[in-house]
């Protein structure tokens, strides 16, 4: 009876293990089979993790080598070859794609349409979610639903009249219309993920700060955003990734002297191979924020996932 | 706006569970001031969400009854275009392939991700690699995997992988690259040759071919010779046309020139093959036929070396952009079904091995069906996002194929902005792609009542 690491804790259980058809002998045979049948499965488990965790590896790594290459190696032989021959390894495309003026400015376009939509929807989104979870107003529930509703919405349903509407009041092409659609498109997310944890804050930490004769205002500031802070977080992140990464909306509302890294990289990407010189170090400069974001602060990015896999 | 409901209807109004306090919580007191105050903290949310989502969507229904220039009234034209096109057909044909085949590997790949982890001690490791593309944009992984399919096996880690695993297997045949003269007796057909004319019995056939260096031929060829006629047979040699340092006639077997062993000739009649012979290290054979016949060479040996495949063709491009989607959101399933694998009462599933059931049986019986509303959630918002895939299929294939990898929101935004300016067309378009995800919609709705309440 004694080895089986999984079958431990069961007999040690609340009482379960009574009804066992207890056959001593066979049971210890089962039980040292298992355990190497166990630990047999566990060694198959953790190789076939290993073999699929290089395999996920593999495409990223491919990227990162291949925008440290030649242009000349990049084209006549495969990235893998570094394995053998590292010295062909170098940062001139880097150098030379901190010297490309386009490149460059769409890099400081994304921080600048990124930052402010990220700000703005957390801001807006924590108006609103406190509203929806903790001020009892006529409409209420009915009024949540459209934001459920509105979370699945494609924006290509929204392009057209938008487009239009921004060629009307002159910001056609600015950044300023970028970052508003934006802040629009990830509002439903951002209330429903909001809304859903300020409703988990106790009621009685808000009671009671209406009692001491706080306002709306004061208590918002004083009690729920300190309290929501984790969610506050993974939506910023959420947000900030989303709007990083972005392409049709940029590709759609930016001219080009305000489009973001993505647009300037797809646009090279048209004569792909013939530029990978700057289309790998490029898309390479593209993910090295979000994936320096996900490092830090992957907690709270897994968060947001389990909070709203509904986007 | 006006009715006086006092403190009771506060109560009442169904919020997050009231087991509720006395009055004297309100200072402004009554519902109307309630609304106030929530107006205030929605008013930014609300004009946003009017002005660019709810109010765009109305615009782009109506717009989508319009032509293209905005002016005339044309009724649902644009729908019968938009699905009597070729073009938006094949995409959205593909949009339903995306839509079937993309969440049910992205779940499937997550759970068994999910159910393996739990097993590992240094599971964190391998989580955060899976998850690391959710972080990425769909552009850099679109070169990302534009590298990956590179075509020639030299460049392209995919097709090097599969050519080095086949090149073990099975290599290019040993005369692969050989070729025929052009007026020369045979004719090149596929992995062989065929005879331009017909042999009768006591005919010497010379069957030259040439194309490959000399020193590429097996070691057992010997110098090619030709056989001698004979009776109510047809014999022959096939031997390589060329020896180093050049000389000799063409069609004629030349001194230092050798014979291609091993080839399989085929006598056929009427498209029979009624007769067969191997070469010998000359190149020599002979075939027992009654009557005039056709030679085939073929088999193996004139096999091309297998060059990969062409994941960005025609025919395998959307699987292959799958393939790019299920890499990046395959971390996002084991996440969401790890955490629902978490949930599970451990109880249950110790329960069911002391009664004896394998791995297996408890993974089938017990855990699936206890995931099965986490995996609904997961294939549920994966067909939403998958509808909207736009960014992969725009990057991933090459100028050739992107009308076959073409799906319903890259049409929509070519034809609206991409070159296309019908802005009619497109409506109708974006019309088609909202009324596709309403089932989801009304499934999240659903799915948050039901959990409200």
């Amino acid at each position: 009876m004694s080895t089986t690491a999984r079958s431990e804790p069961v007999a040690s259980g609340e009482g379960r293990a009574a009804p066992r058809p207890a056959p001593a002998e066979g049971t210890r045979r089962g039980g040292v089979l298992a355990s190497i049948g166990d630990r047999v499965s566990r060694g198959l488990v953790g190789a076939v993790l290993t073999v699929v965790g290089l395999l996920w590896l593999v495409p990223a790594l491919g990227l990162a080598v291949s925008s440290l290459r030649e242009p000349s190696d990049i084209n006549t032989t495969g990235w893998w070859t570094v394995l053998t021959e590292p010295t062909q390894l170098t940062i001139d495309n880097y150098r030379e794609l901190l010297q490309n003026d386009r490149i460059v400015q769409s890099f400081w376009n994304t921080v600048l349409i990124t930052v402010p939509s990220t700000v703005l929807v957390v801001l807006i989104a924590a108006f609103a979610a406190y509203a929806f979870a903790w001020v009892d107003f006529p409409g209420r529930d009915a009024a949540f639903l459209v934001v459920v509703a509105l979370l699945v919405v494609p924006i290509q349903v929204a392009l057209i009249p938008v487009a239009r509407m921004y060629g009307n009041i002159g910001i056609y092409g600015d950044i300023l219309g970028v970052v508003l659609f934006h802040v629009a498109f990830g509002l439903p997310f951002a209330i429903f993920l909001l809304r859903n944890f300020f409703v988990g804050i106790p009621r009685d930490l808000l009671e009671a700060a209406r009692m001491d004769g706080a306002s709306e205002a004061t208590i918002f500031l004083r009690v729920i955003l300190p309290l929501g802070l984790p969610a506050i977080a993974s939506l910023a992140i959420f947000q900030f990734l989303w709007v990083w990464n972005d392409m049709l909306v940029a590709l759609v509302f930016a001219r080009p002297e305000s489009a973001p890294l993505t647009i300037a990289i797809r646009e090279q990407t048209r004569q792909f191979g013939s530029n990978l010189d700057v289309i790998a170090p490029g898309a390479f400069l593209s993910m090295l924020v979000p994936l320096v974001v996900f490092f830090a602060f992957q907690r709270y990015f897994v968060q947001g996932v389990l909070a709203g896999s509904v986007k | 706006m006006s009715s006086e409901v006092t403190d009771a209807g506060v109560a009442t109004g169904g919020g997050p569970t009231t087991v509720e306090t006395p009055p004297a919580r309100r200072r402004g007191g009554g519902r109307g001031a309630e609304l106030r105050v929530a107006l205030w903290f929605l008013l930014p949310a609300l004009l946003l969400l009017g002005a660019l989502v709810v109010y765009p969507i109305v615009a782009t229904v109506v717009r989508s009854l319009f032509d293209r220039s905005g002016d005339g009234f044309v009724g649902l034209d644009n729908y019968a275009d938009a699905l009597g096109s070729q073009r938006t057909r094949h995409a959205l044909r593909n949009n339903v392939i995306w839509v079937v085949v993309a969440p049910i590997v992205v779940a499937t790949i997550g759970l068994v991700f999910a159910v393996l982890t739990e097993r590992v001690r240094w599971a964190t490791a391998f989580k955060l690699i899976v998850f690391m593309p959710m972080a990425i944009s769909f552009l850099a992984a679109g070169v990302i995997f534009r590298l990956v399919y590179e075509e020639a096996p030299e460049r392209g880690v995919a097709n090097a992988v599969l050519t080095s695993v086949t090149d073990v297997v099975r290599g290019g045949g040993e005369y692969s690259g050989i070729r025929a003269r052009d007026d020369a007796e045979l004719q090149p057909i596929r992995h062989g040759f065929r005879s331009a004319g017909e042999y009768a019995p006591g005919d010497v056939a010379r069957l030259a071919l040439i194309g490959i260096p000399p020193d590429q031929l097996p070691d057992d060829a010997t110098e090619a010779a030709t056989p001698g006629p004979v009776d109510g047979a047809l014999t022959g040699t096939v031997w390589l046309d060329f020896a180093r340092g050049g000389g000799g006639e063409a069609g004629v077997v030349d001194e230092g020139e050798r014979g291609l062993p091993g080839i399989e000739v085929e006598a056929l009649r009427d498209g029979e093959v009624v007769a067969t012979a191997e070469t010998g290290d000359d190149g020599a054979f002979e075939l027992e036929v009654d009557g005039p016949v056709e030679l085939r060479l073929a088999g193996n040996a004139f096999r091309e070396p297998f060059r990969g495949l062409s994941w960005l063709g025609p025919s395998l491009v959307t699987p292959s952009i799958i393939g790019a989607y299920v890499w990046i959101w395959a971390g996002f399933a084991m996440v969401v079904i790890g955490a629902g694998l978490a949930a599970i009462p451990r109880d249950a599933l110790e329960a069911a091995r002391v009664d004896g059931a394998t791995e297996w049986q408890v993974f089938r019986r017990v855990t699936v069906p206890l995931l099965a509303p986490v995996l609904l959630v997961v294939v549920v918002t994966l067909m939403i996002n998958v509808l909207k895939v736009f960014d992969l299929v725009l990057v991933i294939p090459p100028g050739s194929t992107q009308y076959d990898a073409n799906v319903l929101a890259l049409e929509m935004w070519r034809v609206s902005f991409g070159g296309g300016r019908d802005q009619g067309l497109g409506s109708a378009l974006g019309v088609i792609l909202f009324l596709l995800v309403i089932p989801a919609m009304a499934f999240n709705i659903r799915r948050f009542r039901s959990e409200n309440r």
